[in-house]
Protein backbone atom coordinates (compact mmCIF):
# COMPACT_ATOMS: atom_id res chain seq x y z
CA UNK A 1 0.00 0.00 0.00
CA UNK A 2 2.79 2.42 0.92
CA UNK A 3 4.53 1.79 -2.40
CA UNK A 4 1.32 2.58 -4.32
CA UNK A 5 0.95 5.81 -2.38
CA UNK A 6 4.62 6.68 -2.98
CA UNK A 7 4.29 6.03 -6.71
CA UNK A 8 1.12 8.15 -6.83
CA UNK A 9 2.91 11.03 -5.07
CA UNK A 10 5.95 10.72 -7.35
CA UNK A 11 3.76 10.82 -10.49
CA UNK A 12 2.05 13.94 -9.14
CA UNK A 13 5.52 15.43 -8.55
CA UNK A 14 6.49 14.84 -12.19
CA UNK A 15 3.22 16.36 -13.42
CA UNK A 16 3.69 19.41 -11.18
CA UNK A 17 7.30 19.84 -12.30
CA UNK A 18 6.25 19.74 -15.98
CA UNK A 19 3.47 22.26 -15.27
CA UNK A 20 5.97 24.62 -13.56
CA UNK A 21 8.22 24.50 -16.64
CA UNK A 22 5.26 24.99 -18.98
CA UNK A 23 3.51 27.97 -17.41
CA UNK A 24 4.49 31.53 -18.31
CA UNK A 25 2.40 33.05 -15.52
CA UNK A 26 4.74 33.48 -12.57
CA UNK A 27 1.92 33.56 -10.00
CA UNK A 28 0.78 30.14 -11.20
CA UNK A 29 4.39 28.96 -11.12
CA UNK A 30 4.76 30.05 -7.48
CA UNK A 31 1.56 28.26 -6.50
CA UNK A 32 2.72 25.12 -8.32
CA UNK A 33 6.09 25.33 -6.56
CA UNK A 34 4.25 25.41 -3.26
CA UNK A 35 2.26 22.31 -4.27
CA UNK A 36 5.53 20.68 -5.38
CA UNK A 37 7.04 21.28 -1.93
CA UNK A 38 3.97 19.90 -0.19
CA UNK A 39 4.07 16.76 -2.36
CA UNK A 40 7.78 16.46 -1.64
CA UNK A 41 7.06 16.73 2.09
CA UNK A 42 4.47 13.96 1.79
CA UNK A 43 7.04 11.89 -0.10
CA UNK A 44 9.62 12.40 2.65
CA UNK A 45 7.03 11.35 5.18
CA UNK A 46 6.25 8.16 3.22
CA UNK A 47 10.00 7.45 3.36
CA UNK A 48 9.85 7.88 7.19
CA UNK A 49 11.94 11.07 7.09
CA UNK A 50 9.66 13.06 9.38
CA UNK A 51 12.25 15.73 10.23
CA UNK A 52 12.95 16.53 6.58
CA UNK A 53 9.23 16.42 5.78
CA UNK A 54 8.56 19.01 8.48
CA UNK A 55 11.32 21.28 7.14
CA UNK A 56 10.10 20.96 3.56
CA UNK A 57 6.50 21.69 4.54
CA UNK A 58 7.39 24.69 6.70
CA UNK A 59 10.09 26.27 4.53
CA UNK A 60 9.28 25.05 1.02
CA UNK A 61 5.50 25.17 1.05
CA UNK A 62 5.11 27.91 3.66
CA UNK A 63 7.68 30.66 3.95
CA UNK A 64 9.27 30.55 0.48
CA UNK A 65 5.85 30.83 -1.16
CA UNK A 66 5.18 34.05 0.73
CA UNK A 67 8.66 35.37 -0.08
CA UNK A 68 8.19 34.49 -3.77
CA UNK A 69 4.81 36.24 -3.78
CA UNK A 70 6.24 39.37 -2.16
CA UNK A 71 9.04 39.29 -4.74
CA UNK A 72 6.41 38.94 -7.51
CA UNK A 73 4.77 42.22 -6.49
CA UNK A 74 8.04 43.96 -7.41
CA UNK A 75 8.35 42.52 -10.92
CA UNK A 76 6.17 41.73 -13.91
CA UNK A 77 3.84 38.77 -13.56
CA UNK A 78 4.75 36.90 -16.73
CA UNK A 79 7.89 35.19 -17.85
CA UNK A 80 9.67 36.53 -20.93
CA UNK A 81 10.08 34.23 -23.91
CA UNK A 82 13.40 32.45 -23.69
CA UNK A 83 15.76 32.94 -26.65
CA UNK A 84 15.43 30.14 -29.19
CA UNK A 85 19.16 29.89 -29.93
CA UNK A 86 21.02 27.09 -28.19
CA UNK A 87 17.96 24.98 -27.53
CA UNK A 88 19.38 22.08 -29.52
CA UNK A 89 22.50 22.02 -27.36
CA UNK A 90 20.37 22.18 -24.20
CA UNK A 91 18.22 19.30 -25.45
CA UNK A 92 21.29 17.14 -26.14
CA UNK A 93 22.79 17.89 -22.69
CA UNK A 94 19.50 17.12 -20.94
CA UNK A 95 19.01 13.88 -22.89
CA UNK A 96 22.52 12.63 -22.12
CA UNK A 97 22.19 13.54 -18.42
CA UNK A 98 18.81 11.83 -18.18
CA UNK A 99 20.13 8.66 -19.82
CA UNK A 100 23.16 8.67 -17.49
CA UNK A 101 20.95 9.06 -14.43
CA UNK A 102 18.62 6.29 -15.58
CA UNK A 103 21.69 4.09 -16.22
CA UNK A 104 22.99 4.92 -12.72
CA UNK A 105 19.72 3.80 -11.11
CA UNK A 106 20.37 0.22 -12.32
CA UNK A 107 23.16 0.00 -9.73
CA UNK A 108 21.06 1.62 -7.01
CA UNK A 109 20.25 -0.69 -4.06
CA UNK A 110 16.58 -1.41 -3.44
CA UNK A 111 14.66 1.04 -1.21
CA UNK A 112 15.29 0.16 2.43
CA UNK A 113 17.90 -2.50 1.66
CA UNK A 114 19.90 -2.96 4.90
CA UNK A 115 22.95 -4.09 2.88
CA UNK A 116 23.11 -0.81 0.96
CA UNK A 117 26.45 1.03 1.33
CA UNK A 118 24.76 4.05 2.94
CA UNK A 119 23.54 1.84 5.78
CA UNK A 120 26.96 0.24 6.26
CA UNK A 121 29.21 3.27 6.67
CA UNK A 122 28.60 5.48 9.73
CA UNK A 123 24.85 5.01 10.14
CA UNK A 124 25.12 1.89 12.41
CA UNK A 125 27.44 3.83 14.73
CA UNK A 126 24.93 6.69 15.00
CA UNK A 127 22.01 4.36 15.59
CA UNK A 128 23.82 2.26 18.21
CA UNK A 129 25.39 5.12 20.13
CA UNK A 130 22.79 7.91 20.06
CA UNK A 131 20.88 6.78 23.12
CA UNK A 132 24.03 5.85 25.03
CA UNK A 133 25.85 9.12 24.34
CA UNK A 134 22.96 11.63 24.24
CA UNK A 135 20.21 10.01 26.27
CA UNK A 136 17.43 10.84 23.79
CA UNK A 137 15.90 8.80 20.95
CA UNK A 138 15.87 11.10 17.88
CA UNK A 139 18.93 10.03 15.88
CA UNK A 140 18.38 12.81 13.33
CA UNK A 141 18.78 15.52 15.98
CA UNK A 142 21.84 13.74 17.38
CA UNK A 143 23.49 13.55 13.94
CA UNK A 144 22.54 17.10 13.04
CA UNK A 145 23.50 18.80 16.28
CA UNK A 146 26.31 16.70 17.66
CA UNK A 147 27.86 13.99 15.46
CA UNK A 148 27.95 16.34 12.48
CA UNK A 149 27.79 19.63 14.38
CA UNK A 150 30.41 21.24 12.12
CA UNK A 151 28.16 20.78 9.07
CA UNK A 152 25.22 22.37 10.86
CA UNK A 153 27.43 25.25 11.98
CA UNK A 154 28.30 25.73 8.31
CA UNK A 155 24.60 25.67 7.40
CA UNK A 156 23.81 28.32 9.99
CA UNK A 157 26.54 30.53 8.53
CA UNK A 158 25.10 29.96 5.05
CA UNK A 159 21.67 31.11 6.33
CA UNK A 160 23.37 34.08 8.00
CA UNK A 161 25.23 34.99 4.80
CA UNK A 162 22.02 34.64 2.74
CA UNK A 163 20.15 37.05 5.02
CA UNK A 164 23.01 39.57 4.92
CA UNK A 165 23.22 39.24 1.13
CA UNK A 166 19.50 39.81 0.56
CA UNK A 167 19.52 42.81 2.90
CA UNK A 168 22.47 44.34 1.01
CA UNK A 169 20.84 43.83 -2.39
CA UNK A 170 17.38 45.08 -1.39
CA UNK A 171 18.78 47.94 0.70
CA UNK A 172 16.49 47.72 3.70
CA UNK A 173 18.37 50.21 5.83
CA UNK A 174 15.45 52.44 6.68
CA UNK A 175 12.61 51.31 8.88
CA UNK A 176 10.09 53.30 6.85
CA UNK A 177 10.29 52.07 3.27
CA UNK A 178 8.38 53.64 0.39
CA UNK A 179 5.59 51.06 0.63
CA UNK A 180 4.14 52.59 3.81
CA UNK A 181 0.97 54.51 3.27
CA UNK A 182 0.00 52.32 0.36
CA UNK A 183 -3.19 50.27 0.74
CA UNK A 184 -1.17 47.03 0.64
CA UNK A 185 0.74 48.03 3.78
CA UNK A 186 -2.47 48.03 5.81
CA UNK A 187 -2.84 44.26 5.61
CA UNK A 188 -6.22 42.59 5.71
CA UNK A 189 -7.68 44.81 8.43
CA UNK A 190 -10.87 45.41 6.46
CA UNK A 191 -11.41 41.66 6.00
CA UNK A 192 -13.03 40.61 9.24
CA UNK A 193 -13.08 36.82 8.81
CA UNK A 194 -9.42 36.22 7.86
CA UNK A 195 -8.39 38.73 10.52
CA UNK A 196 -10.38 37.05 13.28
CA UNK A 197 -9.44 33.48 12.38
CA UNK A 198 -5.81 34.32 11.61
CA UNK A 199 -5.45 36.28 14.84
CA UNK A 200 -6.83 33.27 16.67
CA UNK A 201 -4.27 30.96 15.04
CA UNK A 202 -1.09 33.05 15.47
CA UNK A 203 -0.50 32.19 19.16
CA UNK A 204 -1.10 28.50 18.52
CA UNK A 205 1.33 28.48 15.59
CA UNK A 206 3.92 30.19 17.83
CA UNK A 207 3.29 27.63 20.56
CA UNK A 208 3.68 24.81 18.05
CA UNK A 209 6.96 26.37 16.90
CA UNK A 210 8.28 26.36 20.47
CA UNK A 211 7.12 22.75 20.88
CA UNK A 212 8.98 21.74 17.72
CA UNK A 213 12.05 23.65 18.94
CA UNK A 214 12.28 22.11 22.40
CA UNK A 215 10.84 18.68 21.63
CA UNK A 216 13.31 18.10 18.79
CA UNK A 217 15.33 15.60 20.83
CA UNK A 218 12.31 13.32 21.28
CA UNK A 219 10.11 13.91 18.25
CA UNK A 220 10.65 15.19 14.74
CA UNK A 221 11.78 18.77 14.67
CA UNK A 222 14.50 21.08 15.84
CA UNK A 223 15.87 24.54 15.21
CA UNK A 224 15.41 24.72 11.45
CA UNK A 225 11.76 23.66 11.53
CA UNK A 226 10.92 25.74 14.59
CA UNK A 227 12.57 28.85 13.14
CA UNK A 228 10.52 28.47 9.97
CA UNK A 229 7.26 27.87 11.87
CA UNK A 230 7.75 30.90 14.13
CA UNK A 231 8.60 32.96 11.03
CA UNK A 232 5.33 31.78 9.39
CA UNK A 233 3.34 32.89 12.43
CA UNK A 234 4.84 36.38 12.30
CA UNK A 235 4.42 36.58 8.51
CA UNK A 236 0.76 35.63 9.00
CA UNK A 237 0.49 38.48 11.50
CA UNK A 238 2.13 40.80 8.96
CA UNK A 239 -0.35 39.75 6.26
CA UNK A 240 -3.29 40.30 8.60
CA UNK A 241 -2.32 43.51 10.35
CA UNK A 242 0.06 45.04 7.85
CA UNK A 243 3.83 45.00 7.72
CA UNK A 244 4.15 47.98 10.02
CA UNK A 245 2.36 46.20 12.86
CA UNK A 246 4.61 43.16 12.42
CA UNK A 247 7.67 45.39 12.56
CA UNK A 248 6.29 47.00 15.70
CA UNK A 249 5.91 43.54 17.26
CA UNK A 250 9.32 42.31 16.08
CA UNK A 251 11.48 45.29 15.06
CA UNK A 252 14.33 45.06 12.56
CA UNK A 253 16.89 45.44 15.34
CA UNK A 254 15.49 42.32 17.03
CA UNK A 255 15.58 40.45 13.71
CA UNK A 256 19.22 41.42 13.17
CA UNK A 257 20.00 40.40 16.75
CA UNK A 258 18.34 37.03 16.10
CA UNK A 259 20.34 36.41 12.91
CA UNK A 260 23.68 37.50 14.36
CA UNK A 261 22.97 36.15 17.84
CA UNK A 262 21.95 32.72 16.54
CA UNK A 263 25.14 32.26 14.54
CA UNK A 264 27.23 33.69 17.40
CA UNK A 265 25.55 31.48 20.02
CA UNK A 266 26.34 28.36 18.00
CA UNK A 267 29.97 29.37 17.51
CA UNK A 268 30.36 30.45 21.14
CA UNK A 269 29.20 27.05 22.41
CA UNK A 270 32.05 25.56 20.38
CA UNK A 271 34.56 28.04 21.80
CA UNK A 272 33.33 27.44 25.37
CA UNK A 273 33.80 23.70 24.78
CA UNK A 274 37.40 24.41 23.76
CA UNK A 275 37.98 26.63 26.80
CA UNK A 276 36.68 23.89 29.07
CA UNK A 277 39.24 21.47 27.71
CA UNK A 278 37.36 19.63 24.99
CA UNK A 279 37.38 19.83 21.20
CA UNK A 280 35.41 22.46 19.26
CA UNK A 281 31.68 21.58 19.64
CA UNK A 282 32.44 18.63 21.94
CA UNK A 283 29.57 19.28 24.34
CA UNK A 284 30.43 16.48 26.79
CA UNK A 285 32.80 18.77 28.72
CA UNK A 286 30.13 21.40 29.41
CA UNK A 287 28.80 19.63 32.52
CA UNK A 288 30.27 16.99 34.86
CA UNK A 289 27.94 14.34 33.40
CA UNK A 290 28.90 14.03 29.71
CA UNK A 291 25.42 12.82 28.64
CA UNK A 292 23.67 15.81 30.28
CA UNK A 293 26.43 18.06 28.93
CA UNK A 294 25.70 16.89 25.40
CA UNK A 295 21.97 17.43 25.91
CA UNK A 296 22.53 20.98 27.18
CA UNK A 297 24.92 21.73 24.32
CA UNK A 298 22.42 20.44 21.77
CA UNK A 299 19.56 22.48 23.27
CA UNK A 300 21.69 25.64 23.15
CA UNK A 301 22.90 25.18 19.58
CA UNK A 302 19.38 24.22 18.42
CA UNK A 303 18.20 27.50 19.93
CA UNK A 304 20.93 29.25 17.96
CA UNK A 305 19.82 27.52 14.75
CA UNK A 306 16.18 28.45 15.42
CA UNK A 307 17.06 32.10 16.10
CA UNK A 308 19.20 32.39 12.97
CA UNK A 309 16.61 30.73 10.68
CA UNK A 310 13.67 32.71 12.10
CA UNK A 311 15.55 36.02 11.94
CA UNK A 312 16.82 35.40 8.39
CA UNK A 313 13.45 34.37 6.96
CA UNK A 314 11.72 37.36 8.54
CA UNK A 315 14.41 39.85 7.45
CA UNK A 316 14.18 38.52 3.88
CA UNK A 317 10.37 38.78 4.00
CA UNK A 318 10.52 42.37 5.29
CA UNK A 319 13.19 43.29 2.74
CA UNK A 320 10.76 42.36 -0.05
CA UNK A 321 7.57 43.56 1.62
CA UNK A 322 8.81 47.06 2.44
CA UNK A 323 9.40 47.96 -1.21
CA UNK A 324 6.89 49.69 -3.46
CA UNK A 325 5.07 47.17 -5.63
CA UNK A 326 5.04 47.71 -9.39
CA UNK A 327 1.67 48.27 -11.03
CA UNK A 328 2.81 47.65 -14.58
CA UNK A 329 1.07 44.44 -15.30
CA UNK A 330 -1.37 43.82 -12.65
CA UNK A 331 -3.94 42.41 -15.06
CA UNK A 332 -1.81 39.50 -16.14
CA UNK A 333 -1.23 38.31 -12.57
CA UNK B 1 -22.86 -6.22 24.80
CA UNK B 2 -19.08 -6.13 25.01
CA UNK B 3 -18.78 -8.13 21.80
CA UNK B 4 -21.24 -6.03 19.84
CA UNK B 5 -19.76 -2.69 20.88
CA UNK B 6 -16.51 -2.87 18.81
CA UNK B 7 -18.56 -3.96 15.81
CA UNK B 8 -20.84 -0.96 16.12
CA UNK B 9 -17.83 1.36 16.50
CA UNK B 10 -16.19 -0.23 13.45
CA UNK B 11 -19.36 0.10 11.42
CA UNK B 12 -19.80 3.74 12.45
CA UNK B 13 -16.19 4.72 11.78
CA UNK B 14 -16.09 2.97 8.39
CA UNK B 15 -19.36 4.61 7.35
CA UNK B 16 -18.09 8.01 8.42
CA UNK B 17 -14.83 7.54 6.53
CA UNK B 18 -16.78 6.42 3.47
CA UNK B 19 -18.98 9.52 3.69
CA UNK B 20 -15.83 11.64 4.04
CA UNK B 21 -14.14 9.99 1.06
CA UNK B 22 -17.32 10.47 -1.01
CA UNK B 23 -17.47 14.16 -0.05
CA UNK B 24 -13.87 14.62 -1.16
CA UNK B 25 -14.63 12.80 -4.42
CA UNK B 26 -17.75 14.88 -5.05
CA UNK B 27 -15.78 18.02 -4.26
CA UNK B 28 -13.13 16.99 -6.78
CA UNK B 29 -15.69 16.25 -9.48
CA UNK B 30 -17.40 19.55 -8.71
CA UNK B 31 -14.16 21.51 -9.15
CA UNK B 32 -13.81 20.02 -12.61
CA UNK B 33 -17.45 20.22 -13.70
CA UNK B 34 -18.92 23.40 -12.19
CA UNK B 35 -19.57 26.29 -14.60
CA UNK B 36 -17.82 29.26 -12.95
CA UNK B 37 -15.18 29.93 -10.33
CA UNK B 38 -17.61 30.66 -7.48
CA UNK B 39 -19.44 27.37 -7.82
CA UNK B 40 -16.07 25.64 -8.17
CA UNK B 41 -14.93 27.19 -4.89
CA UNK B 42 -18.21 26.06 -3.37
CA UNK B 43 -17.57 22.49 -4.55
CA UNK B 44 -14.00 22.56 -3.26
CA UNK B 45 -15.15 23.81 0.13
CA UNK B 46 -17.11 20.57 0.54
CA UNK B 47 -13.73 18.84 0.99
CA UNK B 48 -12.74 21.29 3.72
CA UNK B 49 -15.88 20.93 5.81
CA UNK B 50 -17.91 17.77 5.21
CA UNK B 51 -14.87 15.73 4.15
CA UNK B 52 -12.79 16.87 7.12
CA UNK B 53 -15.52 16.31 9.71
CA UNK B 54 -16.55 12.87 8.45
CA UNK B 55 -13.03 11.54 7.82
CA UNK B 56 -11.62 12.77 11.12
CA UNK B 57 -14.64 11.62 13.15
CA UNK B 58 -14.22 8.19 11.59
CA UNK B 59 -10.51 8.14 12.38
CA UNK B 60 -11.12 9.32 15.95
CA UNK B 61 -13.68 6.54 16.52
CA UNK B 62 -11.15 4.05 15.16
CA UNK B 63 -8.33 5.36 17.38
CA UNK B 64 -10.40 5.04 20.55
CA UNK B 65 -9.59 6.96 23.71
CA UNK B 66 -5.90 7.73 23.10
CA UNK B 67 -3.45 10.57 22.52
CA UNK B 68 -3.92 10.07 18.77
CA UNK B 69 -7.60 10.97 19.15
CA UNK B 70 -6.73 14.30 20.72
CA UNK B 71 -4.18 15.02 18.00
CA UNK B 72 -6.75 14.14 15.32
CA UNK B 73 -9.26 16.42 17.02
CA UNK B 74 -6.74 19.27 17.11
CA UNK B 75 -5.94 18.80 13.40
CA UNK B 76 -9.67 18.70 12.61
CA UNK B 77 -10.31 21.96 14.46
CA UNK B 78 -7.34 23.54 12.71
CA UNK B 79 -8.59 22.44 9.29
CA UNK B 80 -12.14 23.53 10.08
CA UNK B 81 -10.84 26.98 11.01
CA UNK B 82 -8.44 27.45 8.10
CA UNK B 83 -10.37 25.75 5.27
CA UNK B 84 -13.52 27.90 5.24
CA UNK B 85 -11.42 31.02 5.89
CA UNK B 86 -9.26 30.24 2.87
CA UNK B 87 -12.43 29.62 0.84
CA UNK B 88 -13.81 32.99 1.93
CA UNK B 89 -10.53 34.78 1.17
CA UNK B 90 -10.35 33.16 -2.27
CA UNK B 91 -13.95 34.02 -3.16
CA UNK B 92 -13.48 37.54 -1.87
CA UNK B 93 -10.31 38.01 -3.91
CA UNK B 94 -12.10 36.75 -7.02
CA UNK B 95 -15.02 39.12 -6.41
CA UNK B 96 -12.68 42.09 -5.86
CA UNK B 97 -10.83 41.28 -9.07
CA UNK B 98 -14.13 41.91 -10.88
CA UNK B 99 -15.42 38.46 -11.75
CA UNK B 100 -19.23 38.31 -11.82
CA UNK B 101 -20.91 35.11 -10.62
CA UNK B 102 -22.67 33.15 -13.34
CA UNK B 103 -25.85 32.98 -11.24
CA UNK B 104 -25.97 36.78 -10.87
CA UNK B 105 -25.61 37.16 -14.62
CA UNK B 106 -28.41 34.67 -15.14
CA UNK B 107 -30.84 36.49 -12.86
CA UNK B 108 -30.00 39.83 -14.50
CA UNK B 109 -31.14 38.41 -17.77
CA UNK B 110 -27.69 38.77 -19.33
CA UNK B 111 -26.51 36.16 -21.76
CA UNK B 112 -25.39 33.13 -19.77
CA UNK B 113 -23.22 30.64 -21.57
CA UNK B 114 -22.24 28.67 -18.50
CA UNK B 115 -18.77 30.17 -18.34
CA UNK B 116 -17.03 33.31 -17.20
CA UNK B 117 -13.71 34.65 -18.23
Amino acid sequence: MTIVFALFLLSLLVITALAIVQTRNLFVAVMLLSIFSLLMAANFFVLDAADVALTEAAVGAGVTTVIFLSALTLISGTEKKAPQAGRGVALIVVTITTLLIIYATFDKPRLGDPEAPVHQHVAPFYIENTYELMGFPNVVTAVLASFRGYDTLGEVFVVFAAAIGVLFILDARTGTGPAYGMPEARGLKHHLIPKAVGGLLVPFVLLFGLYVQFHGEYGPGGGFQAGAIVATAIILYAILEGEKAALRAVPRSVLMALVVGGALLYGLVGVVCMLMGGDFLDYSVLLPDPVVGRQVGIIIIEAGVGMAVCGSLLSIFHAFASRRPSRIDHESV
Amino acid sequence: MTEVFPLVIDFLSRSLMLIGALSVLIGGIGVLRMPDIYSRIHAASLTDTMGTIALFSGLMLEAGFALATFKLFAIMVFLLLTGPTATYALANAVLESGSVPAAAKLSDGDDFKGETK
